[in-house]
């Protein structure tokens, strides 16, 4: 009997998107990364081209986190106070593909500082590390539409990856990242919707739809990671029938959500039965990633190193054994 | 959907004059309107405008594609018609289109793969076309089993049941939308499910509100292409609505835009 060849075939594949210039691309990046390409489901692999690898941009910033748990903090404990040495230690030490330059100062509420202290913070990551950046607002809209033309002029043709665009603030960060060569993040609260309405937004001004990458917002293991897969899931199936406005990589905030979660932050004392914080932090961080990997996420933002050694093993693992 | 734009057919005035005078200008307009208004092919028919029809659709498509990379549907009846089409046309085409009966397909499927086409095949064979479902059905497996057997996939084949003016028999549309169930279970994947549209009305007042109702409601159950008035925008976007509503594609503010751009 001849077996049925039940391989599916896809109309549609995930647009591929650069982050980071070289010197010949106008930037001083040695390293550039490629996402996207993907013609298949993540992981069917016989099904067409499982496209570029994700990557795990490192959490850098620049306060001296005050929440965070003692576990947390221990791996950065001498440089928490220097973005530039944090940065060093993420690529150098930790293996991070590309940085995440979280700007929480300038935020009204964490200090306030102004767009030149930040211009100075993202100069001198930019020049202790050779692979590419994201930069992050701080999630303020007033002070990031204040702050961001400063940095991402700073910047200029470094094709960073610059957040977030939403359905209210779209035109400010759509427009600066146009005219100074930077891909943008698209931001929508679990909602596809309106994903795929702000993307449509943001290249309704004529920003190109190869420079976004999309960002649901992310829920961690036991905090909705469900609802954030199935998103996901839907945005990739939809991108592999041809909806080209949901063909995009997606990044996902894995490290902060994770240590948001009483189960990775508890510490031994207070959980007494759960096991070793400094084992069962990383592990959530860990679980979290490796789930939404299998959603299609192509940037993973992440913040413990032992998380990022697994989930890079893991990664590596996918890969191989399809080949 | 797949949308085959119907204006550029002899049977218009100003379309047959062009093409008696081989006057470009009003064809192109035409190509780029239907294109722009979001058609997937362009169909092309010489009508009965001149005795070479040949020569006069050879002319056609080569205008058209001056004016549109919109692939196009080569519409006659005549084989020499059609083959004359296909030769002239620079990307795969569709054939518009051949009757189900088996001397007719064993021409015409060995033709759309010689030239890299896709294939209408009507539900209609010597005897005519069926007046019921299950008629229509048995011709529609008959053209999936012939077309599979000569290595033509379903992507590339449109079962058209063939739609009646609403004045000629008033239960023909129910009908229709059971057979557009039962095609779908034909093959796996199954083949595209096309109608003429337009014939629907023939006759009638309110032609553009018949046909986009009965357009909505084709959708519905499972029909995915017709050759109709592109032009006609409430139609093509009751059409994207009712696709939207069927799920096939995600919903965001800008859902009427996003199919047409």
């Amino acid at each position: 009997m001849e077996i049925p060849n039940i391989v599916e075939r896809w109309s549609g594949e995930v647009t591929e998107v650069t982050l980071g210039a070289t010197k010949e691309e106008g930037g001083t990046r040695k390293k550039i990364i490629k996402l996207g390409g993907a013609n298949c489901i993540p992981y069917i692999d016989f099904e067409g081209c499982p496209g570029h690898r994700p990557v795990i941009a490192m959490d850098v910033l620049d306060i001296v986190p005050e929440e965070w748990p003692e576990v947390l903090l221990e791996p950065f404990k001498e440089v928490v106070s220097s973005p530039r040495e944090w940065a060093k230690k993420c690529v150098e030490e930790y293996g991070a593909d590309l940085i995440c330059l979280k700007l929480d100062s300038v935020h009204p509420d964490k200090g306030n500082k102004s767009a030149e202290e930040a211009v100075k913070t993202v100069q001198s990551v930019l020049q202790a590390v050779e692979v590419p950046l994201i930069i992050w607002g701080c999630d303020d809209p007033r002070r990031d539409n204040e702050v961001m033309p400063r940095v991402s002029q700073a910047a200029t043709g470094e094709r960073c990856l610059l957040a977030s665009a939403t359905q209210d603030n779209y035109k400010t960060l759509a427009a600066l990242c146009l005219a100074d060569g930077h891909n943008l993040v698209t931001q929508a609260p679990v909602d596809v919707n309106i994903q795929k309405q702000v993307n449509i937004l943001v290249t309704d001004t004529g920003f190109p739809v190869d420079r976004i990458v999309m960002f649901q917002t992310t829920g961690a293991l036991g905090y909705g990671i469900e609802y954030v897969y199935s998103i996901q899931e839907r945005e990739r199936l939809a991108a592999l029938s041809g909806d080209k406005w949901l063909a995009l990589p997606i990044l996902c905030n894995v490290g902060y959500e994770s240590w948001r979660a009483k189960e990775a932050k508890a510490r031994d004392e207070e959980a007494p039965g759960w096991g070793l914080a400094r084992e069962r932090g990383p592990l959530w961080e860990t679980i979290t990633a490796v789930t939404l990997l299998q959603s299609g996420a192509d940037i993973l933002r992440m913040l413990h190193p032992k998380a990022v050694k697994a989930v890079k093993k893991q990664i590596e693992a996918l890969y191989t054994n399809n080949a | 959907m797949l949308a085959i734009a119907e204006r550029i057919n002899g049977m218009f005035s100003n379309v047959k004059k062009a093409i008696i005078k081989r006057d470009p200008v009003p064809i192109q307009d035409l190509a780029r309107r239907q294109a722009e208004a979001g058609a997937s092919f362009i169909d092309l028919n010489v009508g009965t405008a001149v005795a070479d029809q040949v020569e006069a659709m050879r002319w056609l498509v080569e205008v058209t594609q001056e004016a549109t990379k919109t692939p196009l549907s080569i519409d006659s009846q005549k084989l020499e018609v059609v083959k004359a089409g296909l030769e002239a046309a620079k990307t795969p085409a569709l054939i518009n289109s051949c009757k189900g009966q088996p001397e007719d397909l064993e021409i015409y499927v060995p033709l759309a793969l010689k030239y890299n086409a896709s294939l209408i095949c009507l539900t209609m064979d010597k005897r005519g076309i069926p007046q019921d479902i299950d008629g229509r059905v048995e011709i529609a497996a008959n053209i999936v089993s012939a077309a599979v057997e000569h290595g033509l996939e379903p992507s590339r084949l449109f079962i058209d049941p063939v739609l009646f003016p609403i004045n000629v028999d008033q239960k023909q549309p129910g009908y229709m939308l059971e057979v557009f169930r039962q095609i779908r279970y034909i093959s796996d994947p199954p083949p595209h499910i096309n109608v003429g549209l337009s014939n629907l009305s023939q006759g009638t007042k309110e032609r553009s509100l018949v046909n986009r109702t009965f357009l909505t409601m084709a959708i519905a159950a499972g029909l995915d292409s017709a050759v109709m008035d592109v032009l006609d925008k409430d139609l093509m976007y009751a059409a994207i609505c009712a696709e939207m509503l069927m799920n096939k594609q995600i919903y965001s503010d800008s859902f009427l835009k996003v199919v047409r751009s």
